[in-house]
This record gives structure tokens, C-alpha cells and sequence, in this order.
């Protein structure tokens, strides 16, 4: 078929193109900006080149937050994605509680970050929280504002209440989608309950799954507000995040520079491991299609 | 393998059915000799689907048993029933190879590897996958994929009956007619009895032994496709398989004459008295159509190919007629009706001569 050289059809893309550079890359470009000058204020800038970054790079203070903020993900991933499939698998598939579950599910996710932070924080409290106040009562020695690992266990088993619920919905949406027959199917075939999850609803749910990871990956690494509220980065360090660092470098110490070099390599970062997801995900399909 | 048996048996999707309308199955006995090709042949949602998946054990009827050999089964679940059935659409297991799928139905019964091997190769050579073996079954096309459902079903030897729940849907038309040629040849060598659900007649006549017909949740005739051709017992029957269907003219019958509107025509045989709407069927393949017998207006003539379809109307109800070929249509069209070939219905139903 001919097709019809017409280039007026870019016009159409133009709001859009519009509307994204301001939103977006005229904002980046000024961290960019600030990422390759020095500026004492008034608007006067002296260019260093990547002096920022070749700092950033070699910051210990980066390389530890980059750390904590690699295992928090991992650790987060290895718990909702499981938890997750494991709720989707165990929800009734129809009628009254189906819905009712449904409702509760999306409950959490309904909550802004900044109230999530606050109910764990109140929640976790030694004097006045339940959660502090059982523990406490029942001979644990819990206190998230001494014990790093407190700090963690609590800013983890937070992420898991909050964000649990989006996998086990995707889960959930990605096991309704099988047909009937295949569990008929399974059943004349004598499959175990084993070989029924390996081999039909983990295969049909690999999509929605994939998706599920990636968003919980992104919002994990890039998660300020909840751990921000309830612990503030600390005890000392130990819950500072990379956007919480980023954040104290930029508007509580105001090296601008330092911080737009970090934000930089923190978005190439995410980019990076994003393409890399994407990439893995796109070949699994050609590569099982053939 | 075994007889299948339904007893008593009757399904409803509803709790509480309170009419005869609320069962999707009306109550049922029958029984399905071992060994047998049987074709369950109807229009969709007449409840086909309900009654195989009730056989299988898929679901449990809301009363009346069924029975395998001696065995009272209804309660058992279908692994403990030794089933074989194929779905509509294929059901494979996608990230497994073609050759794990046709051995896992085997493998979860904990045969012999060796022995496994063996039958996996045989069928895969019957349905003609042999050099795909080793790919996965994702990705190929729908009718492979079927094939691979239909080699699940048949890898197990000693299953009590193969299910098919209108397996060639989504198949071809050239290599529908090869499967069924197996499917056919597979059930003289190994004799498994075989219940085969279709819409389709040409399937379900070319398939089967034994049709049966099933129409608004009720088996309405169970019987050999020439059963079904030259006395259909209900006129459903009559009407669904033939192409075009069997005529049916509302009549009086008196003895051994039917009355179409004041038009008389000789019956075969002679009826007692009877009551409801009566009917006499005849299939178009046996009224003539020359200038003998009663007057009929021909509307129209349809080239079919082998043979002409005259549509006609007689004494004002449409009337169907297969003109063999080199015959033509005279200007003052008559037709004629053999008596023998003429069945007797009273409210839908075949009534039998009395007297015989």
C-alpha cells in the first residue's frame, strides 16, 4: 500500500512536545545546569566541568546510600512479590468476598505516603504506639529510633503493608484471565497443585508480574516520604535512602552541585536498570515465542 | 474401560431450580455401551458441555448417579474417575516442550520412563508432530496446539472413556476432516469409548456409531445416523440434521391419511387417535417433484452443485425438495409423497403407527 507523505501529522505531537519540556526537561536542564557550575547565588555561575561528579562518584557517603538503597529493594521485592502471588492465589475468585477483598486490598493503597509514614510512626512508638507498646510489653526490645535494625524491620514491614496489595492485585488480575478449561485440564491430567502454579498460572501471570516488579522496583528506589516520616534517615544513617540523602544535600545543606551530579547519576541509575528490565522482559517473549 | 450409565440424572447451575425450566439438564437415563464412538450432537447452550463435564466429574449433578462399570462415581473427583477429555480451545501447557506436555498427563501418574518414551513418540507420530518435539509449546499455531491436546488425551492407554468437547473449532477445514479420519481410526485400534460433542452433523455423522441428539437439556434421540435420517423422534432431530432439514407440515391425521389444509396424503401406516399439534415430516430427499401428485408454487430453485433444493409452498407452508440431478422443474409443479418415508409428529414428539 502507498502511504501518504503528509508532515503536517508532527504538528499534532507539538503539545505534547510542549507540555513535556516544561514539566520535564526544562527542569532537568537546570539541574543540569547546576550539576557542571558552582554558584555562590546571585546568579552567577562558574563552570567546573564534572568535578561534581568525579566527587559524587567517589563519596562514600553516595556508595552507602546507593547500598542501603539496593538492598532495601531487594529485600522489599523478595518479600511482596512472593506474599503477593501468594494472597492473588488465596483470594475467592467470585461473589461477595471477592469483591470484599478487592475493597481491602486497595485500602492501603488509597493512603497518601506522608499519612502512611505518620500511622507507622505513631503506630511503632515505644510510649504511645500499639505496635511499640505490645512489643515492649511482650519482653522484645524493640525502639526504631536506637536500633538500626528496628529502624529497618519497621520501614520494611511499612513498604510491605502499603505496597503488597498492588502486586496481589495484579497477581489476582493475571490469574482471573485463565480459562477454566486449563484447570479443567490440569485436574483430568492428574497435575499436582505444585505443577498447576508452575506450569499454568505462573506462565499466565508472567506479565503482569513483570510489570508488578518493575513498579515496585521504581517506587521502591525512589522512596522518600514513608522512611523520611517515620524515621528521618536514621539512626544516624542507617534508613538514609538516596533520595533521602539527595534531599539533605540539597535543601538542608544547599551543595547544589553535589546534588544535581547525584540526582543526574541517580536518574541514569534507574534509567540504566529500567532498559535493562525492559530489555530482559522483551527478549523472554521473542525468545519463548519462537 | 467401561459402560458409562447415567441414572436418574438431571443438572441445574441454580441452588434452588424450582421449575423444569431452571435445569439445564433435564432428567436423563441412558447408557453408553463400552467401546462405543458416540457423537453428542446439538445447538449451542442445549447443554452438551454441562453433560460431559458431569461424565468427567468437572461437575456434579444436582441428582441421579453415574456410573462407570459397577462403580457409583458421582462423587468422585475426575482423577479417580480415569478421564480423558479435550477442550474447545487448546489447553497446553505453554512453557513446557511438546513432548513434556504429551508425557505430563504420565509423568503425574508415575509411569515408567521407558515406557513413557515409547507412547510419547507413538502419538506424536499419529498426530503428525514428530520433528516438533522439542520446541516449546508457545508460539506455534492454534490448530498445533490443538493437536498437542488432542495427543494429551489420547497418550493414556487405559482411560475409561476420551471426552471431546468440540475439539476441531479452532482447526482447519482440510485438517479437520484428517483428524477426525484418525480420531476414527484410533478408536478401532484401541477401542476406547468415545464421546464426541459437535453442532456440527456432517462431524457428528461422519464420527460416530451412535448420535445423540440433544435439544433444550434433553437427549431427544439416541440412535445410528440412519436412526436419526429416516425416523427422527422428535422434530428437532428432523429439522437439525439434513441439509435442508426435514419438512414439516402441520396436519390432520385420521387413520392412515394425513390432511394438509383439505390436501389429502396416504401415510404408510395407520395411527390411532392423538392430540396437540400435529405434524406430518418428510425429508426433502424424498419428495418428488414431476407432474404427478398434489400441486405445489415453487419459489425458487437453489444450485447446490450435486443436486438442485427446490423451495416451494404447499397449501401455504414451506416446503423443501432435492431435485436429482438432470431432473427439471415442470411449469405445473407437483409433489409426491412416498407414505413409507412419512413420520408422524404430535407436539414435537414421533408418534409410532399403531399396530406397527
Amino acid at each position: 500500500m502507498e502511504k501518504t507523505q503528509n508532515n503536517k501529522a508532527w504538528l499534532l505531537v507539538l503539545p505534547v512536545l510542549v507540555l513535556v519540556a516544561f514539566s520535564a526537561v526544562l527542569p532537568l536542564m537546570t539541574v543540569v545546569n547546576y550539576a557542571f557550575n558552582d554558584t555562590f547565588g546571585n546568579n552567577q555561575f562558574f563552570w567546573t566541568g564534572i568535578e561534581w561528579f568525579d566527587d559524587m562518584i567517589h563519596s562514600e557517603r553516595l556508595r552507602a546510600a546507593l547500598g542501603r538503597q539496593v538492598m532495601f529493594s531487594l529485600i522489599i521485592l523478595a518479600i511482596e512479590v512472593p506474599l503477593g502471588i501468594f494472597i492473588a492465589l488465596n483470594m475467592p475468585k467470585k461473589g461477595f468476598w471477592a469483591s470484599l477483598c478487592l475493597v481491602l486490598m486497595a485500602l492501603p493503597l488509597l493512603i497518601p505516603f506522608n499519612v502512611v509514614g505518620t500511622i507507622w510512626q505513631i503506630f511503632g512508638r515505644v510510649d504511645i504506639g500499639l505496635l511499640g507498646r505490645a512489643l515492649q510489653g511482650m519482653g522484645i526490645d524493640y525502639n526504631y529510633t536506637n536500633d538500626p535494625l528496628d529502624a529497618w524491620i519497621t520501614v520494611i514491614v511499612m513498604d510491605v503493608w502499603h505496597w503488597t496489595s498492588l502486586v496481589a492485585l495484579l497477581a489476582y488480575a493475571g490469574l482471573q484471565s485463565i480459562p477454566q478449561a486449563y484447570y479443567q485440564a490440569a485436574r483430568i491430567d492428574q497435575a499436582t497443585r505444585w505443577s498447576v502454579f508452575r506450569y499454568i498460572e505462573l506462565p499466565k501471570m508472567k506479565g503482569v508480574l513483570l510489570i508488578a516488579i518493575l513498579l515496585r522496583f521504581m517506587d521502591s528506589f525512589m522512596i522518600y516520604t514513608e522512611p523520611f516520616v517515620v524515621t528521618g534517615g536514621g539512626p544516624g544513617n542507617s534508613t538514609t535512602f538516596l533520595s533521602i540523602d539527595l534531599a539533605k544535600m540539597a535543601t538542608g545543606q544547599f551543595d547544589l552541585g553535589p546534588a544535581a551530579a547525584f540526582s543526574i547519576m541517580y536518574f541514569l541509575v534507574i534509567l540504566l536498570i529500567s532498559w535493562v528490565f525492559y530489555t530482559v522482559m522483551t527478549n523472554l517473549d521473542r525468545e519463548e515465542a519462537r | 474401560m467401561s459402560r458409562i450409565t447415567l441414572s436418574n440424572l438431571a443438572h441445574s447451575y441454580l441452588p434452588n431450580p424450582a421449575s423444569e425450566a431452571d435445569f439445564a439438564l433435564k432428567e436423563m437415563d441412558h447408557v453408553w455401551e463400552d467401546g462405543g464412538a458416540y457423537a453428542l450432537l446439538g445447538a449451542s447452550g442445549c447443554g452438551k458441555t454441562t453433560l460431559l463435564n458431569i461424565i468427567s466429574g468437572l461437575l456434579r449433578p444436582s441428582q441421579g448417579r453415574v456410573l462407570f462399570g459397577d462403580r457409583d462415581v458421582t462423587d468422585a473427583p475426575t482423577t479417580e474417575r480415569n478421564i480423558a477429555q479435550v477442550f474447545q480451545f487448546p489447553v497446553v501447557y505453554d512453557t513446557m516442550t511438546v513432548r513434556d506436555n504429551l508425557a505430563f498427563p504420565l509423568r503425574n501418574r508415575g509411569m515408567d520412563a521407558a515406557y513413557i518414551a515409547r507412547r510419547v513418540d507413538q502419538i506424536a507420530r499419529m498426530i503428525g508432530m514428530e520433528d516438533m518435539l522439542t520446541r516449546k509449546a508457545r508460539g506455534l499455531t492454534a490448530d498445533a496446539k490443538q493437536k498437542i491436546s488432542l495427543g494429551r488425551g489420547m497418550v493414556r492407554e487405559d482411560v475409561n472413556a476420551i471426552l471431546f468437547d468440540e475439539p476441531l473449532t479452532v482447526i482447519d477445514p482440510h485438517m479437520k476432516w484428517e483428524l477426525r479420519t484418525q480420531l476414527k481410526s484410533l478408536h478401532r485400534e484401541f477401542g476406547h469409548t468415545m464421546i464426541y460433542v459437535t453442532h456440527d452433523q456432517t462431524e457428528a455423522l461422519t464420527f460416530a456409531d451412535k448420535v445423540v441428539v440433544m435439544h433444550d437439556g434433553r437427549v431427544v434421540q439416541m440412535g445410528t445416523p440412519e436412526d436419526l435420517f429416516e425416523t427422527p423422534a422428535h422434530t428437532f432431530v428432523g429439522y437439525f440434521i439434513g441439509s435442508p432439514g426435514m419438512n414439516l407440515l402441520d396436519a390432520e391425521i385420521s387413520g392412515s391419511e394425513a390432511s394438509v389444509q383439505g390436501a389429502k396424503i396416504a401415510l404408510g401406516a395407520t395411527y390411532g387417535p392423538m392430540t396437540g399439534r400435529t405434524q406430518i415430516g418428510i425429508r426433502p430427499d424424498y419428495v418428488t417433484i414431476s407432474d404427478e401428485g398434489l400441486p405445489v408454487k415453487v419459489k425458487r430453485v437453489e444450485d447446490v452443485g450435486r443436486h438442485r433444493i427446490v423451495r416451494a409452498e404447499f397449501q401455504g407452508q414451506p416446503l423443501n425438495a432435492i431435485l436429482p440431478e438432470g431432473m427439471s422443474v415442470p411449469a405445473e409443479a407437483r409433489a409426491g409423497f412416498p407414505p413409507a418415508k412419512i413420520n408422524v409428529y404430535a407436539n414435537d414428539w414421533r408418534v409410532a403407527p399403531a399396530g406397527g
